[in-house]
């Protein structure tokens, strides 16, 4: 196991008797609940330490808890935003170690260690994020709900362009990919904004990838 | 979500033997599927086995040429891995037409092999769904079934395995390497690795209890001109009506294989023969005990036609 071992489970209920004891010792990290019927319903707690824009934190978490309840609702850094909660809209990008995810579609107890890059780490209101600044200048949003998301999308999208990541638009999978209109809406196609400020976003994203090269 | 113990695992064959000793385990790595079908408790385990931390993220060349893929490789590791792009073009395409950025940068290669259907019938509890509730009936013969299988389904469950990258796997001829609770090891190919639906829907493939995905192995290059073409109800991130992987050499000859339209990619070696008589006669072959459903009869023809496509692109 090479990852931070500072992860301690409490055990609630009582190790399974199917589990030995020296099973759970070559086991690293384990939290048990006895999953009888009776019991199954009883929340397992486990401590996760995170790097959150750059601070570090440590949390006690029901085992089910999201990365994005992790945020939202533990850390309380509300830019991330829960739109659907299934991975569909996009609302809830967050960065993580460099590449965006959906936050609500991984558990918080999976990200022991992980650097987190918010809406909140990439700028600030007196120093805005240059991606902040476009969507500002661009009037890329109307509600403004899912462009938290949006923006954290559009930072990783850069970056993937930069690494030579391929996307579908993309015509030759071994060309340098260019910036192009096709390859920006195709790469943000799993941020949806029910605006439909689209064209905008597209506009603001453009400018700062155009700024990059 | 149903509350759940977790831990990591620290070797495959321990992954394995966890799963196998407590009751309700299940491994989780990159958990967007898995993670969504809990919300819904619809997957509801009692026990999650973490295996990312696991030495499984690598792509080797094999000793024939091949490429070993490991289980851990995200999706846009593997599109990305500059060896897929040149000699498995097919692969690198299939995988960039699912999902989204965000999904791709956690999604895993065994993931997206065990990823569950998106039959409207299974996702919905408040629906009888042979699959989710053995012995409930399916909802999706008689009800909206535009987007089902249309071959090698059953009375029981016309689910379609959702998969793109599958697809390109099929006919790429790829192999599904596991470790069993004992340690054993098997090398499945992906050909007879998916259980065809019959009365037991709910047992999708061939693994046993316990058993992990640790790689899949494809063989060396067979060159050709690949592609890979998705029709689906929009132009990006949805999941495919038809959509169809084709490696096609100069002679004419080649290999397909079609997704969106079974519980596993379609492909047949009789259907792969009639390729230089074009697609029609691959159509043909390919769907002759077809059993679609009136609102997914539309399929065949789609497939046809996107066939037709296919090798109207790879001819040049």
């Amino acid at each position: 196991m090479d990852r931070d071992p500072a992860l301690t489970l409490s055990r609630r209920d009582l190790i399974k008797a199917g589990v030995g004891s020296a099973s759970l010792l070559s086991l690293p990290l384990v939290a048990q609940a006895d999953a009888s019927a009776a019991t199954a319903a009883a929340p397992v707690m486990a401590e996760v330490s995170l790097e959150v824009n750059g601070t570090p934190r440590t949390l006690n978490v029901d085992t089910r808890t999201t990365l994005l309840d992790a945020l939202r609702e533990h850390l309380h850094l509300t830019g991330t935003k829960k739109g659907c909660d299934h991975g569909q809209c996009g609302a809830c990008t967050v960065i993580v170690d460099g590449r965006r995810i959906n936050a609500c579609l991984t558990l918080a107890v999976m990200h022991d260690g992980d650097r987190i890059t918010t809406i909140e780490g990439l700028g600030s209101p007196e120093a805005l994020h240059p991606m902040q600044a476009a969507f500002v200048k661009h009037d890329g949003y109307q509600c403004g709900y899912c462009t938290p998301g949006q923006i954290c999308s559009a930072v990783a999208v850069l970056d993937e362009i930069g690494q030579g990541i391929p996307s579908l638009a993309s015509e030759s999978l071994t060309a340098r990919v260019r910036v192009s209109p096709d390859e920006i809406r195709e790469r943000m196609s799993g941020n949806l904004c029910r605006c439909g400020a689209y064209s905008n976003i597209v506009d603001a994203i453009a400018e700062v990838a155009g700024s990059r090269t | 979500m149903r509350a759940f113990s977790y831990e990591r695992a620290a070797s495959p064959a321990e992954a394995a033997a966890a799963a196998a000793r407590t009751p309700g385990a299940k491994f989780i790595a990159g958990g967007t599927n898995l993670l969504d079908l809990m919300k819904l408790e619809i997957e509801t385990p009692a026990h999650l086995i973490d295996v990312n931390a696991l030495a499984l993220d690598r792509i080797e060349k094999t000793d024939d040429g091949g490429m070993r893929i490991g289980a851990l490789v995200r999706n846009t590791d593997l599109a990305a891995d500059t060896r897929v792009r040149r000699e498995y073009p097919l692969l690198s395409r299939a995988l960039l037409a699912g999902a989204s950025g965000q999904l791709r940068n956690k999604a895993t290669t065994a993931g997206n092999l065990l990823q569950r259907t998106r039959c409207p019938y299974f996702y919905d509890t408040a629906q009888p769904c042979n699959k989710r509730l053995p012995g409930s009936g399916c909802a999706a013969l008689e009800g909206v079934s535009r987007q089902l299988a249309v071959i090698g389904g059953s009375a029981s469950c016309i689910a379609t395995h959702p998969s793109d990258m599958a697809v390109a796997m099929r006919a790429l001829d790829a192999t599904v390497d596991t470790v069993a609770p004992d340690g054993s090891v098997r090398h499945l190919p992906l050909e007879g690795f998916y259980r065809a639906p019959g009365t037991t829907p709910h047992l999708e493939t061939v693994l046993n209890r316990g058993e992990l995905i640790t790689s899949v192995t494809l063989p060396a290059p067979v060159g050709g001109t690949h592609v890979y073409r998705k029709v689906r109800d929009r132009a990006s991130y949805a999941f495919a009506l038809v959509s169809v992987a084709a490696v096609v050499q100069r002679d004419g000859s080649g290999r397909v294989a079609v997704g969106g339209v079974a519980h596993t990619p379609w492909r047949s070696n009789e259907a792969d023969a009639q390729l230089p008589q074009g697609a029609r006669a691959v159509s043909a072959r390919l769907f002759a005990r077809a059993d679609p459903t009136p609102q997914n009869a539309f399929k065949l023809q789609l497939a046809e036609r996107t066939l037709h496509a296919v090798l109207a692109e790879a001819k040049g």
